[in-house]
């Protein structure tokens, strides 16, 4: 089921439209700071590592990274994980598949595996437009890390694809919150907007001061720690707690999902 | 040999409403099953609880052998179409097909590559290899129903159950699906057919169920629900001295329904005891010439008519 998931995701056009979009993010930030280098007053509201990108084409890719993280990660989040359920069940091809038969529980777990595995694959995407136009426009030259220390190329790739995974397992709290919804509704298009809704407000609350003492235990606590990878020695603090997060929300959800989905009437 | 399906005391309220109440159903091995009834009457429902699809509020159904239970049917051996087909409207009817195929192949592998074999076959089999690898999208109702049956057959199911499968069909469309019905049950298929259409179910099915309110309210073979000919229409030479001579008759009701010179057609209903040969041989005596005695027999879509509107519902 996994797999045929993933070959049917692939042969839609919105996997490909928002896999553009995420990989065009990364030149779009490049072209810019090129045409129009940033400032150091600027960066109080910029992205994490956008004054660095000019240093080395390899911030390109973690600028992307930061900038896709907040909302079209979650929008992609939605559109996998939200609708897996609820867009089958509303189209009337989820009966179709439980006749097959496939199991509940393994459709459940196929649609979110398949989810992570397209979020995987956004970020990737990420990755390899921005350390391309990176290197096009500045080069990729070892990355001066936020501690003053310097990361050579290959240790710098290595960060990169290290903080590229801590992103997709962040998301994974965010995608069984989406799953869940799924199971409960028929409506593909309402189990992902409610799916990326949550993820925002999450942040927003992750940005009120006053709210401090709910921010450890907002699905999205930890979603920037990748950021600790660039500091010498690695801070791992923030990204413990925010995989300890993510897999709390997933098991609860994801178990959630799955006890709920077997006993529902599927009247679709 | 174990029934394919067995409802016991089959029970889905929805509230106050009871779309099924206290189904009891047998259907037997080999057998090409209608299931008839208006809409509304709860067939949906039940095929939907027999696949467990959705749960009984009470009763129980067990499907070839096994018993439904949440989550858990032995689908692997059942080809099933409910309500409208449905497929992924972007991707064409072989791919449709292969996906289904594949699906679920975790446990199955073995399976799942002898579905994938049957792909071509089946298309051939509903007569839609040519349009297979157009996009669904673009496809008529009446291939979307084919692409439905088609995916029933994919499995090389012992037991079909098809909800209303002539739907958006032409009438030649229709045919061709009854043969085909007809062919997998003589063939040793079971099929369990559902449908609102009388002539339809008559044509083809050994057996028939009607349904209304929730409830079974007749079963039989198509032929025992007509009723038997208890009716006879008389053709007669003067039909006022028939009239006479049926007046005479203890247990005989005539009706003249028209008359002509030197002709008349009359109908006659008999009480126990007294047939058409009794009241024949009271003509002959009389002098009454008779031209013909047909049976008049109850077609089903009276009977039908009759169970659905003649049952009391309790509200």
């Amino acid at each position: 089921m996994y797999r045929v998931e993933l070959a049917k995701a692939l042969h839609r056009w919105r996997t490909w439209l928002l896999a553009a979009a995420i990989a065009g993010i990364p030149f779009v930030i490049v072209l810019a700071i090129k045409a129009n280098p940033p400032t150091p007053q600027d960066s109080q509201d910029a992205p994490p590592f956008l004054l660095q990108v000019s240093t080395s084409g390899m911030y390109a890719a973690l600028t992307g990274l930061a900038v896709v993280q907040p909302f079209f990660l979650p929008l992609a989040t939605g559109l996998f994980a939200g609708d897996a359920i609820a867009g089958e069940s509303q189209a009337g091809t989820l009966r179709y598949l439980l006749l097959r038969p496939v199991r509940r529980t393994r459709l459940v777990v196929a649609k979110y595996t398949s989810a992570m595995t397209l979020l995987g694959f956004l970020v990737v995407a990420t990755i390899a437009s921005g350390l391309i136009w990176g290197a096009i426009v500045f080069g990729l030259h070892p990355m001066p890390t936020l501690s003053g220390t310097t990361l050579s190329v290959l240790e710098g790739l290595g960060r990169i694809a290290a903080s590229g995974a801590y992103m997709v397992l962040a998301m994974s709290g965010i995608a069984c919150i989406g799953v869940c919804i799924s199971t409960r509704t028929d409506s593909g298009p309402g189990a992902a907007v409610a799916t990326i809704v949550i993820a925002i407000a999450s942040q927003i609350m992750g940005q009120i001061p006053s709210l401090h003492a709910v921010h450890p235990y907002l699905p999205t606590n930890g979603w920037l720690a990748f950021i600790g990878f660039f500091r010498f020695p690695v801070d791992w603090s923030g990204m413990r707690e925010g995989l300890l997060v993510s897999a709390a929300y997933s098991t609860v959800f994801l178990s959630l999902a799955i006890s709920g989905f077997r006993r529902r009437d599927v009247t679709s | 040999m174990t029934a394919a399906i067995v409802a016991r005391g089959l029970s889905k309220r929805y509230g106050e409403l009871a779309a099924v109440d206290h189904l009891d159903l047998t259907v037997e091995p080999g057998q090409l099953f209608g299931f008839l009834g208006p809409n509304g009457a709860g067939k949906t429902t039940t095929i939907r609880m027999a696949l467990g699809l959705i749960l009984p509020t009470e009763g129980e159904v067990d499907l070839l052998g096994e018993r439904v239970g949440p989550a858990h049917a032995p689908l692997e051996r059942v080809g099933a179409l409910v309500e409208e087909p449905a497929f992924w409207k972007y991707l064409s009817g072989r791919k449709n097909l292969e996906y289904f195929a594949r699906a679920g192949a975790g446990t199955d592998r073995a399976g799942s590559r002898a579905r994938l074999e049957r792909v071509d076959h089946v298309l051939a089999t509903v007569g839609l290899l040519e349009a297979a690898d157009k996009r669904v999208k673009a496809y008529s109702q009446g291939m979307r129903q084919r692409l439905g049956i088609a995916l029933a057959l994919l499995g090389e199911p012992e037991l079909l159950v098809l909800d209303e499968p002539t739907n958006g069909l032409d009438p030649s469309g229709m045919r061709e699906i009854r043969l085909l019905l007809r062919a997998l049950a003589d063939q040793g298929t079971t099929i369990f057919v559902s449908s609102h259409l009388l002539a339809e179910v008559e044509a083809m099915c050994d057996r028939v169920g009607v349904m209304a309110h929730g409830r079974l309210v007749a079963e039989g073979s198509p032929g025992s629900l007509g009723g038997g000919a208890d009716r006879v229409r008389i053709e007669v030479d003067d039909a006022a001295a028939a009239l006479r001579v049926g007046a005479g008759l203890n247990g005989v009701q005539l009706e003249g329904i028209g008359a002509g010179p030197g002709s008349g057609t009359i109908t006659a209903t008999f009480a126990d005891g007294i047939g058409p040969a009794d009241l024949n041989a009271a003509f002959v005596r009389a002098g009454i010439r008779v031209h013909a005695l047909i049976p008049v027999r109850e077609s089903l879509e009276d009977v039908f008519l009759h169970l659905v509107e003649g049952e009391d519902v309790p509200r």
